[in-house]
């Protein structure tokens, strides 16, 4: 295969492979949750579990003290390279391109210049948050191989993307190939990793939020 | 009934899994955040005490029988199943090192309620046969004489006696249609006898008619500690029964932080059907009085003082502004500690902890937390509202050398009330 | 076989030495070699004997033929064809019929082993039928003539890499000149067609030096093939910025936008044309206001809509999507239903703890 067919083929049959697993799997995943149902609770409500679920599920982005003064690099880390990809992925011109294919509609983009630097930074954070992984006790101890995994399938749409838009390392069409397949990766993956957290913590903020909720705490 | 046995366990596990589990698996990303707030990580810092660890046993049933991937990596034999021996190990994380504080609940960022699920995962180490020795015989003592600690109602009616003869008060006792059923954790009939006497000056001051009930006094729940709900409902049931016996408008948890939890929260889930009657903890009872203006108090305590939140109460119950509103009625002094309130720090022997032998030296290692937070703010006295964590830090006080006088608040509170019957004055 | 190019531009066209010495200069030039190398090209393209060329026309358009030709006259095109001896070139040339055929057999005996063979047009594989001269379909010609060969230059894409006629559904089956001859050495000079300059380029090349120029993964010469169109595209600095034509008549559109949004090809595509641009280097398409179609580019017709921006799927995904949140729904239900039974079933079957069976027995 040359690299325009392979290109050609990322785009096409790949990119469809890619898309039809990562919805079937979203869908599968998000009802094997919800199925599964949640006990009625016969308890006095102290507070609303409603208000308790919108509370968390937005105040949970904001580390609370203790936490923020214990693990400060855990977190800044983990933020930047969060609003880093968020920034790429949502501002990133070809990208919204990309939604607006999806969506009919699209919203003006940032300078390339700024979204290369938002890479850099983001994978440098992501290197730190390697580093960590491999050196603090805690993560080294909790972490899977689905850990290694994933920061892989993260790592490399950014690093790909990088060398597209410098074009480093390959012809054009092979790295602009290769970062589509690797954000393809990435989607196969999504629903059946921790991937999926970008999702279901929503799900898990709205449930722990709305048991605290209804015992009257803000959690 | 049935012995205890692996898939006796298993079975229990799998009855478990809820929405909320399989949302909370579904989120963790391994930050390892979970561990900076557990205490019995930070004052070992050994990562075995990470909270999320703990839950791996559960995690397991979850993946391997509730989700499409989990069954495929299965039949791939990319996963080992869970057997006995993980279960036998996990007990020093499931039960020994995790007093069910909850703190960690409130610090994943993906907003995993940890202690949620560790409480769950109990159920499937009853059923296995793996809950410790200690919990196990409190267990016996609970369902068969009445009492975790063997207190029979002689010894409360003792006790009565004695306060009835010192204050001159009546002790009612199964007292039908009273608006308070006052209920005791036998740690304080055992250790502090003061707390019934202040219940008696606190009500007759408030004027409200209150009982005790000779069947159901003892409202601490072993139940619950262990992880078993047919154990707690048996439990629970003696209480909402007599409840309903007797016909009370409320129903007063002790001080005491998981009885709440289990009366209050577990309780009519475990009955199935929501309760006729209110559930308060004294707590809560204590500042409705002091808002309607039946709890007058006078003098304040001049120490320098600060108050212990116990967790069930604070995070897990909503309590948290009474204990500091009716303290500073009382407390000139009145200091927080850091983190005070909803992300206090546990005593290190709720949820059962301290009734663990093997847990007694790492109990008394993550005290060390307490200290230091003590420390910090260099008080005087320890105010508290559960008879679990005034034990413990007075356990803890003495391992560490400190000379820290620990006080319940409510028997603080009764002993400022203003003579004169506050109810006279503002009602009649 | 007679005359140098170097007498036939002094006698026919009047080019005096210095004007053909600035025509070697800018052909040196547009294949990136030294201008060292000049003399030497000059001196080459002066004395060396006219080159017999075969030039073979398959599935083709002519367009390749009319880019060569269809110039302004007297250009460096048709002047280094001068240098040629085009003995065989069914729309060039005036023999037809068996005259024509009986040219080739000729050329063919007298260089044999040292004639150039150009192809333009894929051949087609499916049914011999499709597309035959003389009688004779067109890959038998092909083995025929590429045996005494000394080399092979396939001229546009069709003959490079299969062009249009290869595009889905290839109903000819239609393939490239490498895919049928692999003991000769073949020059791939593609585009859609190529740049006439590039194609003299490379005949001049080969005269001067003897040998085949730097040739990329794809066998195009390096010396024009070796710039991506995006990288030396004038409208970059806009693409930098972010500032995109929406449409082709909006006002980015005017004020000369990057055309990425409007399905550009340019940075996957290689070829000169943002440098040596088109007619005399007046200009090339993405000067004229359209992306670039990537036609220099294998597979190029399939690559995708011409229109469609490079960072969007080939094609449409709404009923992909719409099939996808059925299956999975379908999916998901079936084994949510399924889970949620064997959990209440596991409730059901839970055998009650009693005190007297905390522990293990035995
Ligand atoms: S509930 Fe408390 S003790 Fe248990 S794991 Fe969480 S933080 Fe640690
Ligand atoms: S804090 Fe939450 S997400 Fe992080 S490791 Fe613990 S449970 Fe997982
Ligand atoms: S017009 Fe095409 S080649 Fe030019 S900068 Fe834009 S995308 Fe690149
Ligand atoms: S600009 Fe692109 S499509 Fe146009 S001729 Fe050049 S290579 Fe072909």
């Amino acid at each position: 295969m040359n690299e325009v067919a392979f290109l050609a083929w990322v785009r096409g049959i790949g990119f469809q492979i890619a898309l039809g697993i990562f919805i079937v799997g979203m869908v599968v995943r998000w009802l094997e949750i919800f199925l599964l149902g949640k006990k009625h609770d016969y308890s006095a409500p102290k507070g609303s579990a409603v208000q308790g679920a919108i509370h968390t599920i937005f105040s949970r982005s904001i580390p609370e003290k203790s936490t923020w003064q214990r693990s400060r690099v855990q977190i800044v880390t983990g933020y930047v390279f969060h609003v880093g990809l968020l920034l790429i992925i949502l501002f990133l011109t070809p990208h919204i391109t990309l939604f607006r294919e999806f969506l009919g509609f699209g919203w003006a983009g940032l300078p390339n210049s700024v979204v290369d630097l938002i890479a850099v930074i983001t994978m440098f954070a992501l290197l730190v948050a390697l580093v960590r992984r491999l050196q603090d006790p805690v993560l080294r101890f909790i972490s899977t191989f689905q850990d290694y995994l994933v920061w892989t399938v993260t790592f490399l749409p950014l690093l790909t993307g990088y060398m597209a838009y410098h074009h480093l390392g390959f012809s054009y069409p092979t790295i602009l190939g290769l970062h589509i397949l690797s954000v393809e990766i990435l989607l196969v993956l999504f629903p059946f990793t921790k991937l999926m957290h970008a999702i279901t913590l929503f799900i898990a903020r709205g449930f722990n939020g709305a048991t605290a909720g209804h015992k009257g705490v803000q959690a | 009934m049935s012995n205890a046995s692996f898939s006796r366990g298993y079975q229990a596990l799998k009855a478990q899994i809820d929405a909320p589990i399989a949302a909370y698996f579904s989120s963790c990303v391994h930050c390892g955040l979970c561990a900076e707030a557990c205490l019995f990580f930070t004052e070992t810092r050994d990562p075995k005490y990470t909270p999320i660890h703990k839950l791996e046993p559960l995690r397991k049933v979850w993946e391997q029988e509730y989700t499409l991937v989990g069954k495929l990596k299965a039949w791939f034999g990319l996963s080992t199943p869970l057997h006995d021996q993980e279960l036998a190990d996990w007990q020093e994380f499931i039960y020994n090192s995790c007093t069910l504080c909850g703190r960690c609940s409130l610090v994943c960022p993906v907003g995993n309620d940890l202690s949620y699920m560790i409480r769950k995962e109990r159920e499937g180490m009853v059923a296995a046969g793996h809950a410790p020795d200690g919990q196990i015989s409190a267990a016996k003592r609970a369902i068969t004489v009445g009492s975790p600690m063997g207190v029979k109602f002689p010894a409360l009616q003792a006790q009565i006696k004695h306060i009835e003869k010192d204050t001159g008060f009546i002790v009612p006792v199964n007292q039908v249609g009273a608006e308070y059923m006052v209920t005791l954790s036998s740690m304080e009939i055992m250790n502090y006898p003061e707390y019934l006497e202040a219940l008696a000056r606190i009500f007759k001051h408030a004027g409200k008619t209150w009982t005790l009930c000779s069947e159901a006094f003892e409202a601490t729940n072993t139940g619950i500690q262990i992880g078993s709900s047919d154990i707690a409902r048996e439990l629970v049931s003696r209480l909402v029964n007599a409840a309903e016996r007797l016909q009370v408008k409320t129903l007063v948890s002790p001080e005491c932080g998981h009885a709440y939890t289990a009366i209050r929260w577990e309780g009519a889930n475990l009955m199935g059907k929501a309760f006729t009657f209110k559930v308060q903890h004294i707590l809560e009872v204590l500042e409705e009085l002091r808002q309607q203006g039946k709890l007058k108090t006078e003098g304040l305590e001049t120490a320098r003082m600060t108050f212990h939140d116990p967790c069930q109460l604070v995070r897990r119950g909503g309590v948290i502004d009474e204990p500091r509103n009716l303290l500073k009625t009382v407390a000139q002094n009145f200091v927080e500690m850091e983190d005070a309130g909803k992300m206090n720090w546990c005593c290190g022997a709720g949820g059962g902890v301290g009734a663990i032998e093997q847990a007694h030296e790492l109990k008394t290692r993550v005290f060390q937390r307490k200290i230091s937070q003590l420390d910090a703010i260099k008080v005087e006295t320890v105010v508290t509202a559960c008879a679990n964590c005034r034990i413990t830090l007075e356990e803890g006080f003495e391992a560490y050398n400190r000379e820290m006088p620990v006080l319940g608040l409510t028997e603080l509170i009764a002993q400022h009330l203003v003579e004169e019957p506050a109810t006279e004055n503002a009602h009649e | 076989m007679s005359t140098s190019l170097g007498a036939i531009l002094r006698e026919q066209y009047g080019v005096s030495r210095r004007d053909f010495l600035k025509f070697c200069s800018v052909l040196a030039s547009s294949m990136a070699i030294s201008p060292t190398f000049i003399p030497r090209i000059a001196e080459a393209l002066e004395k060396t004997p006219r080159q017999s060329v075969i030039w073979l026309s398959f599935q083709e358009c002519t367009g390749c033929t009319e880019s060569l030709t269809r110039s302004n006259a007297p250009t460096l095109e048709s002047l280094i064809l001068e240098q040629i001896s085009l003995d065989y070139h069914h729309t060039l040339q005036a023999a037809a019929g068996d005259a024509a055929e009986r040219a080739r057999d000729l050329a063919m005996k007298a260089n044999q082993g040292k004639y150039l063979l150009i192809v333009d047009g894929s051949v087609p594989m499916g049914n011999s039928g499709y597309s035959t001269i003389a009688g004779i379909s067109n890959v038998d010609a092909l083995r025929e003539v590429a045996s005494g060969a000394s080399a092979i230059i396939a001229v546009g894409t069709c003959a490079a890499f299969g062009g249009l006629p290869h595009a889905n559904p290839n109903p000819t089956g239609a393939v490239s000149v490498s895919e049928i001859i692999t003991d000769k050495p073949i020059i791939n000079i593609s585009g859609c067609p190529p740049i006439p300059v590039v194609i003299t380029g490379v005949i001049a090349h080969l005269i001067t030096f003897g040998v085949l120029p730097e040739l990329d993964k794809l066998g195009r010469p390096l010396s024009f093939y070796g710039q991506n169109i995006h990288d030396r595209c004038y409208r970059r600095p806009f693409y930098e910025k972010g500032l995109f034509a929406e449409d082709f008549d909006d006002a980015g559109a005017k004020k000369g936008w990057c055309l990425y949004k409007l399905g550009c090809k340019g940075p996957v595509t290689y070829n000169a044309c943002a440098t040596l641009k088109w007619n005399d280097g007046v200009s090339f398409p993405i000067e004229a206001g359209h992306g670039c179609i990537g036609c220099s580019e294998p597979n190029f017709w399939d690559a995708g809509g011409f229109y469609r921006p490079l960072a969007v799927p080939t094609e449409g995904v709404a009923q992909l999507t719409q099939m996808a949140f059925a299956a999975g729904g379908a999916l998901g239900i079936a084994a949510g239903v399924l889970n949620a039974k064997k959990r209440d079933h596991a409730i059901a079957e839970r055998e009650t703890v009693s005190i007297d069976d905390l522990k293990r027995k035995g």
